[in-house]
This record gives structure tokens, C-alpha cells and sequence, in this order.
């Protein structure tokens, strides 16, 4: 089975664009948005949902507070300030916990509970370009590794069940937990970049974390000619790499009206642009082999 | 005043405007990058940087020798940093969340306090402006530990100077946006008038409602998507501070790591406006408070 992930660093390079088109072009596969932190895809794939499975992550303290005798001994022990206190109430401020127990464990009074956290919802849905899997965390919920892995084995097994061979992902954007997670077992990484200087930082930045975990990976320049210059030292930086630079794609408008037409951009009809993303997909599958 | 600039997802143009914003600036500033993971302020601030300090996080060490293997610290440890097979403990560092929680809880003393490197704090100067900056260690999975240790510098330079401070957040919703807003006075939130932009212009106006700072708009690309946000913030009364245009010249300024401010005379009263819009807005919300 092959796992293909198309990831950019940081957001609003074009990476949700390119995944919806991919997921156009590919034949059977799963399609899995990992960026469950502000997943986009859907709105170009508008899935249908089939399955709807709540997502606890970790636990969260709460003080009882009839058992609570003001100690204070929480509040000394808490690293992340997550104990407040007003006159001798002592409370958690969920926002703050990290959800670690040492409250809950050196309680004397033993009145601190520990229950489990509902931080979001995923997902099994159809689409029109096949089966997707996806999530949503609620907001300001931890932007849970665990929930893209989950994701991730979800997608797995949906693929070995009906015998697909390929999992397309929109990865996280950044270059923390989700994306360490979402690059994990992953065969091939699309990083898509653009020609700005902090696009190259970026880029450099994720390639790194993407040798750094053996994966193989290829550039996409998007919006290249909106700064040529850049776009030569990206392309002398892959050469020098050994980066396959998978495509150069112009700055179009059509993105963005593909986008408000909720519609893959290589559904539009002919286009440059989807000329060339059509070429960028066959590379790609005879790198991710 | 601590303004932070945040966004639902990246490449609305947080940066610019940060950088923007702090060139227009007319009282003393402190500008700090707080997106951790990609900080990219310095590329178009061109700040003269210090030699960087090293942070690090707490993460515990064993004494074998002193351990009895009576497993209390991985019963305690909620994060599977610590494991025991076949009565040998053993530490993954990597996942420590640096609670102290193993070390409290070890009554041999067999595990005293290490660390482990987060990531690299630098100072310097951009002109009048004071600069901070942090950049996470690659392969490096949290950034709230080191975000905290990033605004305690900030917080130093604020006792030393009194200066306003402004902050560019990482995109995005959840925990590492959530640590760089919930300090600030005022939030900006930067979009465009996109779908995708709409969309997660609400996921995060939902996730920092809750903590009742005052909270405006910048909308970038206008003139490019649809009308949705527009209604979405007179619905709300979520006042929209800005607009930058849709322009490809601005786009190519950006690309050549310019700051946007200084391209045309227009945009640069669009940035004044901006600054004194959020003054208002920030004096606006005192008096509320003091009438409350
Ligand atoms: S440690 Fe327990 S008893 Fe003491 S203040 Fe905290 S909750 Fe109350
Ligand atoms: S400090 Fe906390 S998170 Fe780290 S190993 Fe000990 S118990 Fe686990």
C-alpha cells in the first residue's frame, strides 16, 4: 500500500487545491484529510458523511469541590498555571491543563476527577471522487497527533478492506506534532511551496523534518512567476538537494475560482494549470512507485 | 498593550501585517515571533540578531541504580514517556511533557530532573524595535513549552521598557494559537475573503471568543472570493479594522520580502488606519470593563 501526503510547512500555498485535484486524477484511493486542526478539503469534496465517531483525547482535572479543603497543594505542584484560585476556591482552568494527573495524584484529599475529554469528531464519508476520511477538532482543542493517526489507520484499514492500494493525505501544516504524525509510514511527500522568502525557510525547514524521517519527497513551486528570481534559487536548492521538482505552476486566478465553485481546478474544464498538475500526478506515482 | 496578530490558517498574510503594522508603529515596540514552527518575521524585518540561548524543557533522568522498578511514575505519567519491561525502566524523552510529575511521585530518587533542547530564542534589534524571535528545534513535536519560555523573555523586555508589544501567532486554532493570544490585549484576525479563508476565519473567531478580548478584522485579497465574511462580521459585530486590496503588485512586493506598508502611499494609510483602529478598539473595551 502507498501512502502519498502532499504537505507545504506552512498554510496558503495551494497544498488543499493540489489534493483535491489529485484526489480528481488518482484512481482508487482513500482520501484522508489530516489537517484536523482546519481541515479545507471537504469544502471542495463536499463528503457525504457516512460514519460519525466522537474523538476523546487525554483527560482533563476538575475539582470536586465539596471534598476541597484549600490546601493549595494543586496549585504548588501544577506546572502549567492551570490552578486558579479566588479567595479559597481552587478550580482548573481547562484551557491551561494539560491534562497530566500530578494534580490529581498528591490531592490529599483525593477530590480531584479526572475525566475524559471529547475533543472533536471524525469521520468516514463518500465523495464524488471516492471514499474520504477526515476530522474535525473543536476549537482550541489540542491539535492532537493522536487524532491524525487515528485518521491515518482509519484510512488503512478502509483501504485493505476493499483493496486499495493508495491513501492520498492532506497533511498538517507546520512542522510540529500533526506533521511529524501525519508523515509517519508515509511512502512519498509532495511539499508544495511558493517563490516568497519565507516559502524557501519553510520549505527548507519541512524538507529537513522529511530526511529527518527518511522520507522521499518532491517540490511543487506554485505561483512561480510571481517572483522568478526566488523560483530559481528553489529549483538550485532541490537540484542541489536532490529534490525531484515535480512542477512550476503559474499564479491563476482559476484557484481561486475553482475554490468558490467548490470544485477541484482540474475539473474546469482545460486549463495551463491543469495541464500541468495532470503531468506533476503522473510523476508522482512513478517516484511513490 | 500586547497585540496579537493570529489567523485561522496560514498564508492569510499574518506576517505581513505584523511586519507592516510594526513599521508604522509610533510608540516604543517590541515585536515577537511567536509562530515557532515557521518563524518568518526576520525575512522581512531584517532584525540584527544576538547570538542565540538555548531553551529547554525539564524531562526527567534516571538513576538506575536507585530504581526499585515499583512502576509509580508510569502509572502516573499520562503521555507514555515512561515505560517498564521486564522491571527496566525506561525514558522517551521525546515525549515528556515536563509535568515533574514521575520525579514527585519517585520515592527512591532514582529520577532526578534533565532536559531536553526545545528550540532557540534570539534578540536584537530592528531599527527602533526591539526583536524577539524563536525558532523550534527540528523534529521537535511541542511548541506550547517553548512559546511559554519565548513570551517569559518578552515579558522581561516589557518590565525593563513599558514598550507596546505586538505578536506575530501561529495560524491555525488550537493549542499553539490559543498560548500566544491568551496574554494579549487586543486580537487581529487576518483572512481573505476566500472560502477556505471564511471557513477558518470562523473556527478560530469561535475558538477566541471564549476569552473575552476584544477582537478585529483584517480582510487581505479583498475584492477576491465572496461576500460571506463581510456578513458573517456585521452579523457578529466583529469590526473589520482593514482592507488590503487584491493587487498582484502587492503579492510581488511580498514575494521580493518586502514590507507591504511601504509599497504605495495608500496601503501605508491603510497600516495607520489600522494602528489607530486598533487603539480604539483596545481603549473601547478598558472602558467597558471599568464600567462593568
Ligand atoms: S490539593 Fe486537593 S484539597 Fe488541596 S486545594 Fe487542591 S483540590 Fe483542594
Ligand atoms: S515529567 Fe511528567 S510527562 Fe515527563 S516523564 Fe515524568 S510524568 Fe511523564
Amino acid at each position: 500500500m502507498r501512502e502519498i501526503l502532499i504537505i507545504s510547512g506552512k498554510g496558503g500555498t495551494g497544498k488543499t487545491s493540489l489534493t483535491a485535484a489529485f484526489s480528481h486524477l488518482a484512481d482508487n484511493k482513500i482520501i484522508c484529510d489530516l489537517d484536523v486542526d482546519a481541515p479545507d478539503l471537504h469544502l471542495l469534496l463536499q463528503p457525504c458523511h457516512e460514519q460519525e465517531v466522537a474523538f476523546y483525547a487525554g483527560n482533563e482535572a476538575r475539582i470536586n469541590q465539596d471534598g476541597c479543603t484549600g490546601c493549595g497543594t494543586c496549585a504548588q505542584m501544577c506546572r502549567y498555571n492551570a490552578i486558579r484560585q479566588e479567595n479559597d476556591r481552587f478550580t482548573v482552568d481547562p484551557i491551561r491543563c494539560e491534562g497530566c494527573k500530578v494534580c490529581v495524584s498528591f490531592c490529599p484529599e483525593q477530590t480531584i476527577e479526572f475525566p475524559e475529554k471529547h475533543c472533536g469528531t471524525w469521520y468516514v464519508s463518500t465523495t464524488r471522487f471516492g471514499t474520504m476520511v477526515h476530522a474535525q477538532l473543536f476549537p482550541g482543542e489540542e491539535n492532537s497527533g493522536r487524532l491524525v493517526a487515528l485518521l491515518k489507520n482509519e484510512a488503512k484499514k478502509l483501504a485493505r478492506e476493499n483493496n486499495i492500494d493508495l491513501i492520498l493525505s492532506d497533511g498538517a501544516p507546520g512542522i510540529g506534532c500533526p506533521v511529524i504524525s501525519s508523515l509517519s509510514g508515509a511512502n512519498f511527500a509532495v511539499l508544495v511551496t511558493e517563490p516568497t522568502p519565507s516559502g524557501r525557510h519553510d520549505l527548507e525547514r519541512v524538507a529537513s523534518l522529511c530526511d529527518h524521517f527518511r522520507i522521499r519527497s518532491g517540490v511543487i513551486i506554485n505561483k512561480a512567476d510571481l517572483n522568478p528570481d526566488e523560483a530559481a534559487m528553489i529549483e538550485q536548492y532541490c537540484r542541489e538537494r536532490n529534490y525531484p521538482l515535480l512542477a512550476r505552476l503559474p499564479h491563476d486566478p482559476v484557484i481561486t475560482e475553482a475554490m468558490v465553485q467548490e470544485r477541484a481546478v482540474t475539473e474546469l474544464g482545460e486549463t495551463e494549470i491543469g495541464r500541468e498538475i495532470r503531468q506533476a500526478w503522473t510523476r508522482i506515482e512513478e517516484l511513490a512507485g | 498593550m500586547i497585540i496579537t496578530v493570529a489567523s485561522g490558517k496560514g498564508g492569510t498574510g499574518k506576517t505581513t501585517v505584523t511586519a507592516s503594522l510594526a513599521t508604522v508603529w509610533d510608540a516604543p515596540l517590541q515585536v515577537v515571533d511567536l509562530d515557532v514552527e515557521e518563524p518568518n518575521l526576520h525575512l522581512f524585518l531584517w532584525p540584527e540578531l544576538g547570538s542565540p540561548a538555548k531553551a529547554w524543557m525539564e524531562v526527567p533522568e534516571l538513576d538506575a541504580e536507585k530504581c526499585t522498578g515499583c512502576g509509580n511514575c508510569v502509572e502516573l505519567c499520562q503521555f507514555k514517556a515512561i515505560s517498564m519491561m521486564l522491571s527496566t525502566l525506561t525514558l522517551y524523552p521525546d515525549m515528556c511533557h515536563g509535568c515533574g510529575g514521575c520525579i514527585a511521585v519517585c520515592r527512591e530518587n532514582a529520577l532526578q530532573a534533565g532536559r531536553r533542547e526545545l528550540g532557540e530564542i534570539r534578540q536584537g534589534r530592528a531599527g527602533k524595535i526591539d526583536f524577539l524571535m524563536g525558532t523550534l528545534r527540528i523534529g521537535e513535536a511541542m511548541s506550547p513549552p517553548f512559546m511559554e519560555q519565548v513570551k517569559k523573555q518578552m515579558q522581561q523586555t516589557l518590565l525593563e521598557t513599558n514598550q507596546d508589544v505586538i505578536i506575530d501567532a501561529p495560524p491555525g486554532v488550537s493549542c499553539p494559537a490559543i498560548c500566544s493570544v491568551i496574554d494579549s490585549d487586543v486580537i487581529v484576525l487576518v483572512t481573505d475573503a476566500t472560502p477556505f479563508g471564511f471557513h477558518d476565519f470562523k473556527l478560530a473567531w469561535e475558538s477566541f471568543s471564549p476569552l473575552g478580548k476584544p477582537m478585529g478584522v483584517v480582510i487581505n485579497r479583498a475584492g477576491l472570493g465572496t461576500r460571506d465574511i463581510y456578513d458573517f462580521c456585521k452579523k457578529k459585530n466583529i469590526p473589520i479594522l482593514a482592507e488590503i486590496p487584491f493587487d498582484r503588485s502587492i503579492a510581488e512586493a511580498y514575494s521580493r520580502g518586502r514590507v507591504i506598508a511601504g509599497v504605495s502611499d495608500e496601503l501605508g494609510t491603510v497600516f495607520v488606519s489600522l494602528r489607530e483602529k486598533i487603539r480604539d478598539l483596545a481603549a473601547d473595551s478598558g472602558k467597558e470593563v471599568s464600567h462593568a
